[in-house]
């Protein structure tokens, strides 16, 4: 199928969301205004007002009741996702990096930048499901990151641990009920930002993205690294498809590097990637700026990129996507069948 | 007591210096002043004659001492013995200390007579080696090293698949690497900082040639050891000998070479030049040049245009005999290999020379059973004489053939490789200098009396001219006129020319087959084979396509058209492709496979290499980070008679056949390993999964399980919205009265 172009924003993507249930995608943007959309058409369903500065990132709880969103305005705020209203804003001394709600929407944290005098840290709230509830302005947690600020954070499974990657391509491990570091571990190379982290549906494993050129799969509690995706370009996203076992990748050279203007040698294309075998399966062009955020259908049946270039392209998986298998899958596809029978 | 400084110990004075023995620092640091003896040189084993006629033997050497230089006036100091007679020696004083050292090089050992030779050394020398003790009395013969069994330098040939290897330059790694079609090329060796500009096969293949500040280094055998090395500062760019038996190297910056920087094997007399030609068995250098001063031309509007250096500069004949030199415009020098003197002498003087080609193979012509080598050269028009292209024969220095030319704005000379044509690619301009065409004029070598054929004067401007190896056919590209300030450079079309089929099987006049138009290409790479050409778009900005054409394509005999017979080919387009930032197109020695390469040289977008069969398929792709060169290691010539070679070609069939089976039997192995390990990740992976799994359900993670979708009351009861959407397919208005 083709894909959809989203053409709302004015001004470079920063991250693109499903909701659970796949209909609806979130996006936000450099040009404070976070935009909702109707996955199948790309139809916009509307827009939430209020951050006075560029937005960083976003999330929606797993009843697709709220939203949490996190910018340059050192602000993170919590809407309704139906209304669009603002139900709460959380301040802080510098801007909100990332927002994400632990599995079952009870907990959400956000992970603040560090600058001038404000070391960078990762915040946790408890959440009322309830809209009309209020919301409490304490955080119950505060992990201070002393070493090197995190860039990224996520909550485990049973939210048991929070992960963080790290401006210095280091990975920890906290544990989300004390905040007390129980691990850390240079995953990608020295002093190569970790610009993205996103989970396996079940959360027990996870996929990083780094400057580096690489991604990695990494185990929620051991922490080992299981795979490794090395591209030829710098990457700002990665993305763990369910369904079909693959990964996709996005990134490209960053727009302060890019000295032409041939979108080719940019490399601004999704790279699909085995999630087991390692090897590169496919790309998709289109974007003609780095790819800043990409993000799968839970249901694994498309997926969405918005880039550097202020689009967000939706793509529906075709036929093929779901019929191509390697040779040891198809025998074990056969093999499974076969033993149903 | 405190330690006062009155009261501390005197320094020991009892240390005499004297005592103790320098002799060895200061043979060491010893230092040659400028003792005024350097001019002197010592002549020895001349006759011994009475004191009466030692005037006239000063007069007889005089005059063989003068030939290198000027000896002072009483310069020839002849001592004579108690006896009355002379000693049998005498010093002589020149003008200047290099007087004495050419003396010395030129005039050691000349016969006076028949008993007599003279010896000529420098006095500084003898003063250095001749004093006692400096040289043992005793004679010691010097020891002989056992011999030693080297690695044979062409083990890669009996590679029992017959696989060709490159050499690959990446980031600071030089790698050889054996040719595996589709999969990763084997390493053979792989080396860092191997060299420090670029690596060169020599002409055969048997040496790795690496450059770096000091000189060049030759490797090779089984084991890539150093199997020579030659000293030459700052060298720059290298040059082999068709036959590995000599090369060429070069530095822009003239060579220093003095007592103060000592070059290991260079001597003074290297000093100053810029070329040094070296014979590779030795490891010595043969002779050394000059850069000759390139007559500075003026453009039209008077600014000196800047002349691009000749690479080679020096010319290998192709049986390693002869390397001549061009002075342009007056002549070209003709050097006598193994021993670099000057054929006959002098240079042959061809007035307004501006350019020369050695045949690439021994020509043989009709009727001549004599030794010789040909080079083509051209002058152009001098006054009232008109420009010239000639055919000259060596040793002979006799013009085989000239052609008169008029018009001429340009000339290029194109050799087929086996020196069987000749093909000048003349540039003309109208007389009014406006427009310009190109004339091919095509000197047919092997015929008798070397006729010379035009081919139709073509209108473009040809940029680019390629004969067929070892065939008689050839490619042309030619463009329009460059618009002025265009930014797109003008469109190309590419020609295909192959002579006519006359009776008797010989080869008749050059006809154009076809010409492919608005093409952008602009490089030609034939198969070393023949037959294959690939029609390239090399240094462009915004195209890279290859385009790979057979010349000899055997069409099904119904399809065959009439007319089609007359010509030695048949063209078609087998495939075309597509390289991104290429910049260098290398077939491999035995014309099977051509790789492409984006070489970090010349960008840095997109580095590596593709490889495709002759037949334009693409068989791998690889990017590399500052991926610089890839060069296929050449073949030498091959020793099978042209009987076996046929034989071969006859029974095609039935070796393809083996080697098919050889490639599905490498295929199945290989493909089984790689699934083999695909079996065994999948199953390392499923059973970590399931280990998570059991562990999550243990946890009681049941949102986790559910794939993180949260269990709502409401999950079971589906809202079904029910959309209708009308669509107006047609309307129609009627007016009904």
């Amino acid at each position: 199928m083709r894909p959809i172009l989203l053409s709302g924003h004015e001004r470079a993507l920063t991250q693109v969301k499903y909701n659970p249930d796949g209909d609806i995608i979130f996006s936000v943007s450099k040009d404070h205004v976070v935009c909702a959309w109707y996955s199948h058409n790309g139809e916009r369903l509307g827009t939430y007002h209020g951050h006075q500065g560029a937005l960083w990132t976003v999330d929606v709880d797993p009843t697709s009741t709220l939203l949490a969103t996190g910018g340059a305005d050192n602000t993170m705020r919590l809407w309704e996702v139906k209304t669009g209203r603002l139900l709460k804003t959380w301040d802080f001394p510098t801007s909100i990096k990332r927002v994400e709600f632990s599995a079952d929407g009870r907990q959400l944290l956000g992970v603040t930048e560090r600058r001038s005098g404000h070391t960078g840290s990762i915040v946790v709230y408890e959440i009322n499901p309830d809209v009309d509830a209020p919301q409490s302005d304490e955080h119950v947690l505060r992990i201070i990151c002393e070493d090197s600020k995190a860039t990224v954070a996520g909550f485990s499974y049973l939210a048991q641990y929070i992960i963080a990657g790290h401006e210095d391509g280091s990975v920890s491990q906290y544990d989300a009920k004390s905040g007390e570091l129980l691990y850390n571990t240079q995953v990608h190379e020295a002093d190569m930002q970790i610009t993205d982290l996103q989970w396996a549906p079940d959360r027990t494993y996870f996929i990083t993205a780094s400057k580096d050129k690489s991604a990695k799969i990494l185990a929620a509690d051991s922490l080992e690294v299981f795979k490794t995706y090395q591209t030829d370009t710098p990457l700002n996203s990665a993305a763990i498809t369910p369904v079909k076992d693959y990964v996709i990748l996005g990134g490209g050279q960053a727009a302060m590097d890019v000295t032409t203007t041939s979108a080719r040698q940019g490399k601004f294309e999704a790279r699909f990637w085995h999630k087991i075998f390692a090897e590169e399966i496919g790309r998709v062009r289109g974007h003609f700026g780095p790819l800043n955020y990409v993000a799968v259908h839970p249901q694994g049946t498309g997926y969405c990129s918005g880039g550097e270039d202020g689009y967000v392209r939706v793509h529906h998986f075709d036929k093929p996507y779901f019929d191509f298998m390697y040779e040891v899958e198809r025998e074990q596809a056969q093999a499974k069948a076969q033993a149903s029978l | 007591m405190a330690t006062a400084y009155e009261n501390l110990p005197m320094e020991d004075d009892e240390f005499d210096e004297s005592q103790v023995d320098f002799t060895d620092i200061e043979e060491q640091y010893q230092v040659r002043l400028d003792e005024g003896l350097d001019a002197f040189v010592v002549v020895d084993g001349l006759p011994v004659v009475p004191e009466d006629s030692k005037g006239k033997l000063v007069k007889f050497i005089l005059r063989k001492l003068n030939t290198v230089g000027r000896v002072k006036d009483d310069g020839v100091h002849m001592p004579v013995g108690e006896d009355g007679k002379t000693e049998g020696y005498a010093f002589v004083e020149y003008n200047a200390p290099s007087e004495a050292i050419a003396a010395a090089k030129q005039l050691h050992l000349t016969a006076l007579d028949k008993k007599h030779t003279m010896l000529v050394n420098k006095l500084t020398d003898i003063d250095r080696y001749g004093r006692e003790g400096r040289i043992e009395e005793e004679y010691t013969p010097p020891q002989i090293e056992p011999f030693q069994q080297n690695e044979h330098l062409r083990s890669w040939l009996g590679d029992p698949e017959g696989r060709d290897q490159m050499v690959m330059f990446r980031g600071e790694k030089v790698g050889v690497f054996w040719n595996n079609k589709e999969d990763a090329p084997e390493p053979v060796v792989d080396r860092e900082n191997w060299t420090e500009s670029f690596v060169q096969w020599s002409p055969q293949g048997t040496f790795l040639c690496s450059i770096h500040a000091q000189g060049v280094q030759l490797w090779g055998g089984k084991q890539w050891n150093r199997q020579k090395r030659f000293a030459h500062p700052g060298v720059n760019l290298v040059d082999f000998s068709p036959g590995e038996n000599y090369f060429t190297t070069w530095s822009h910056r003239p060579l220093q070479v003095d007592e103060n920087h000592p070059v290991p094997t260079l001597s003074l007399e290297e000093d100053g030049k810029n070329y040094i030609i070296w014979d590779i068995a030795t490891g010595k250098p043969l002779r050394s040049f000059a850069t000759l001063d390139v007559p500075t031309s003026t453009d039209a509007e008077g600014n000196p245009v800047k002349k691009k250096m000749q690479w080679p500069t020096f010319k290998w004949s192709a049986d390693d005999k002869y390397v001549a030199r061009m002075t342009q415009g007056q002549s070209i020098s003709v050097y006598e290999l193994p021993r670099m003197n000057l054929l006959d002498k002098t240079s042959v003087k061809i007035e307004g020379v501006m350019d020369f080609e050695w045949a690439p193979a021994t020509p043989k012509r009709d009727g001549v059973k004599t030794y010789e080598q040909l080079f083509c050269y051209w002058t152009p028009e001098l006054g009232s004489n008109p420009a010239k292209v000639g055919l000259m024969s060596i040793p002979s220095k006799e013009i085989v053939r000239t052609r008169n030319l008029f018009n001429v704005s340009d000339a290029k000379l194109h050799w087929q490789s086996e020196a069987a044509y000749v093909c000048v690619k003349v540039d003309r301009h109208s007389k009014s200098k406006k427009s310009m065409a190109t004339n091919l004029e095509i000197f047919r070598v092997k015929e008798k009396g070397v006729p010379v054929e035009v081919v139709d004067s073509i209108k473009d401007t040809v940029i680019n001219f390629a004969w067929e190896p070892k065939g008689n056919r050839f490619v042309l590209i030619t463009t329009g006129e460059i618009p002025a300030q265009s930014a797109v450079p003008p469109k190309t079309a590419v020609s295909f020319f192959a002579p006519e089929k006359i009776k008797g099987g010989g080869v008749g006049n050059f006809r154009h087959i076809r010409t492919a138009d608005k093409k952008n290409s602009n490089a030609i790479y034939w198969s070393p084979k023949g037959r294959f050409v690939v029609v390239a778009t090399l240094q462009s900005q915004q195209s890279f396509d290859l385009d790979f054409w057979d010349l000899s394509f055997e069409k099904p005999k119904d399809d065959a058209e009439k007319g089609e017979k007359e010509l030695h080919a048949n063209l078609q387009l087998m495939a075309t492709a597509d390289h991104y930032g290429v910049s260098d197109i290398e077939w491999d020695p035995s014309g099977r496979y051509v790789a492409t390469v984006a070489s970090a040289f010349r960008h840095h977008m997109e580095n590596g290499y593709h490889l495709y069969d002759f037949k334009g398929t693409l068989l791998r792709e690889e990017a590399i980070d500052r991926f610089k060169q890839l060069i296929w290691r050449p073949r030498p010539a091959t020793l099978l008679s042209k009987e076996e070679q046929a034989e071969i070609r006859k029974n095609l069939r039935n070796y393809s056949k083996a080697f098919d089976e050889q490639d599905t039997a490498k295929k199945n192995t290989a493909d089984k390993a790689v699934i083999e390990s695909r079996r065994r990740l999948l199953e390392e992976w499923n059973a970590w999964r399931e280990s998570m799994r059991l562990m999550l359900e243990e946890e009681g993670a049941e949102i986790e399980l559910n794939d993180g979708k949260v269990l709502r009351d409401v999950d079971g009861e589906v809202e079904e919205i029910e959309e209708i959407v009308e669509e107006i397919i047609e309307e129609s208005e009627e007016v009904i009265s």
